[in-house]
């Protein structure tokens, strides 16, 4: 990869040890993607803010970091691992780990991070104009910006992407540019899809597909849906982007997702029939999905717990329209700044399975917090689990 | 020719795995074995080993796992993959361990519990 001269002595340790660590995060990553230069970047977003998995390793390398460093483009970052306004109430969770939790929000928030600890950036903020170059580690946010955000990124790593962060730029790899090859074409094939089929899709499209894939045989789906997709991609590979495509346009290697193909992956993550809990919100909500949950739970209330999941940005808004209201009033906790993936508030030794319709919350429940999980749609959700 | 993404030198026996490997949640951050059952290295430790896989898949965190295994002394000594990703390149630069992108014949010549050295500086970089 060529660097500026400018590079070269960041590279080589001329402006600091902060620098110079991010740098070599840059190169070894462009090698990586065969890119022959460093672009910059607009807007950051973090992972790696989960003391759950970063871990005390993590929590000193940020501790010493944010003594010197400082991002130096707009930069947001994922959830951490509970809300801190609700702790108090989830006695099985350590002094320790909200004392380590707290270390870790607080170097960012000392390098200059805007503390959003969302992994929905895109329902927080207007994304900027039309390919704009950003580096996004969230895996879901990544599939969103470079499939229906207009933007360009790469599926960052949580090092590359605060590389950008503290730097202001990123390779130049493929992902970043107009000429990408044609990818493999998923056909779908499934009738109606509900959000949780879409999660599926997203899935298995992460499964087979390489860098990016096509989609055809599905209508411009809504938001949900579409931010199901972004998560369950995000999860099972490395596939960062889709496009929806005409079926008469596609020409290069296709592969059905039918009924067959959609059971397989139902089973794959679907371990019970019936949850101890609930939780919405993998990724968070939007305002759009507060508002649509507080109408359907109307007149109902949960049978059992239910767990909510919005970023604290949206969850200020819902309150301020009252859409908190009804959902409160059925019952539903909203928690905010943490998210259903690798949050430890579910206590495993009082849950042993928990009802989503998240694939990607299903994935990590599953092989991270070690629970059953009992996948369903939001209205099978509302139609079984209230009253 | 092999790609050199991380440089450095070391010397290890080696532990090779088809799976694709997905570092948060199928790799112990703190003594490197392996805990997912679906992994044919599953309960293998990762520790001083030269790791040869396919490639990393999943969360973009796992970087933050390869750098907690250097900190705990359990990470390989060097990875040699197939496929180069963005989480075990940042992850392994960070941390400082040399890692290789080998060509197709060089991967299917690398045998479980054979000893290799791996040196980016030197004409063969695999020997």
């Amino acid at each position: 990869m060529e660097l500026t001269p400018e590079e070269e002595a960041s590279l080589n340790g001329e402006h600091g040890e902060t620098l110079e660590t991010a740098y070599r995060i840059l190169v070894a990553t462009g090698e990586a993607t065969n890119a022959e230069r460093l672009v910059p970047i607009q807007w950051a977003h973090l992972s790696g803010v989960n003391y759950n998995t970063i871990g005390d390793a993590g929590e000193e390398f940020l501790r010493e970091l944010s003594k010197d460093a400082h991002v130096k483009v707009k930069t947001t970052v994922n959830p951490m691992g509970f809300d801190f306004d609700h702790i108090s109430e989830f006695k099985h969770i350590d002094d320790e780990f909200v004392r380590k939790q707290a270390s870790i929000r607080d170097s960012y928030i000392k390098m200059g991070v805007d503390p959003t600890f969302s992994c929905t950036p895109y329902d927080i903020f207007d994304l900027p104009e039309k390919n704009t170059q950003v580096s996004f580690a969230e895996s879901n946010a990544a599939i969103f910006a470079n499939s229906l955000g207009d933007l360009k990124t790469n599926k960052e790593s949580a090092f590359s992407a605060l590389a950008s962060a503290i730097t202001g730029k990123s390779p130049y790899s493929d992902l970043r540019k107009d000429d990408t090859p044609t990818p493999l074409t998923i056909r779908m094939k499934v009738d109606n899809p509900n959000e949780l089929d879409f999660g599926m899709l997203g899935f298995f499209a992460g499964k087979v597909g390489d860098t990016a894939v096509n989609i055809s045989g599905v209508s411009q789906p809504n938001r949900r849906s579409c931010k199901a997709m972004c998560g369950g991609m995000g999860t099972s590979g490395t596939c960062a982007k889709f496009q929806f495509v005409n079926s008469d346009e596609d020409t290069g290697e296709k592969v059905d997702f039918g009924k067959e193909e959609m059971n397989e992956i139902f089973d794959e993550l679907n371990t019970t029939d019936k949850g101890d809990l609930i939780t919405l919100g993998s990724p968070q909500l939007s305002l759009e999905e507060l508002s649509d949950l507080s109408k359907m739970l109307k007149g109902r209330s949960f049978k059992k717990r239910c767990m909510i999941f919005c970023s604290r940005a949206i969850q200020n808004q819902a309150r301020s329209l009252d859409y908190t209201n009804e959902i409160e009033r059925a019952g539903g906790e909203i928690l905010s700044d943490c998210c259903t993936c690798l949050t430890p508030l579910i206590d495993t030794n009082e849950t042993d399975s928990v009802t989503t319709n998240s694939i990607k919350g299903a994935y990590y429940l599953k092989n991270s917090t070690g629970v059953a999980v009992n996948l369903k749609p939001l209205s099978k959700i509302i139609e079984d689990e209230t009253k | 020719m092999s790609k050199v993404i991380v440089q450095g030198k070391a010397e290890g026996t080696i532990l090779k795995t088809s799976n694709p490997i997905n570092f948060l949640g199928a790799v112990d951050k703190q003594t490197g074995v392996i805990r997912d059952k679906k992994y044919d290295i599953y309960e293998k430790s990762i520790k001083d080993i030269v790791l040869v896989f396919p490639h990393g898949i999943g969360s973009s965190v796992g970087a933050y796992t390869i750098y907690s295994l250097k900190s705990h002394q359990s990470a390989p000594v060097a990875m040699i993959c197939q496929k180069a990703d963005l989480t075990v390149a940042s992850g392994c630069a960070l941390a400082n361990i040399p890692m290789i992108v080998a060509t197709e014949e060089e991967f299917d010549s690398l045998n479980n519990g054979n000893y290799i050295t791996v040196d980016t500086e030197s004409e063969k970089i695999l020997n």
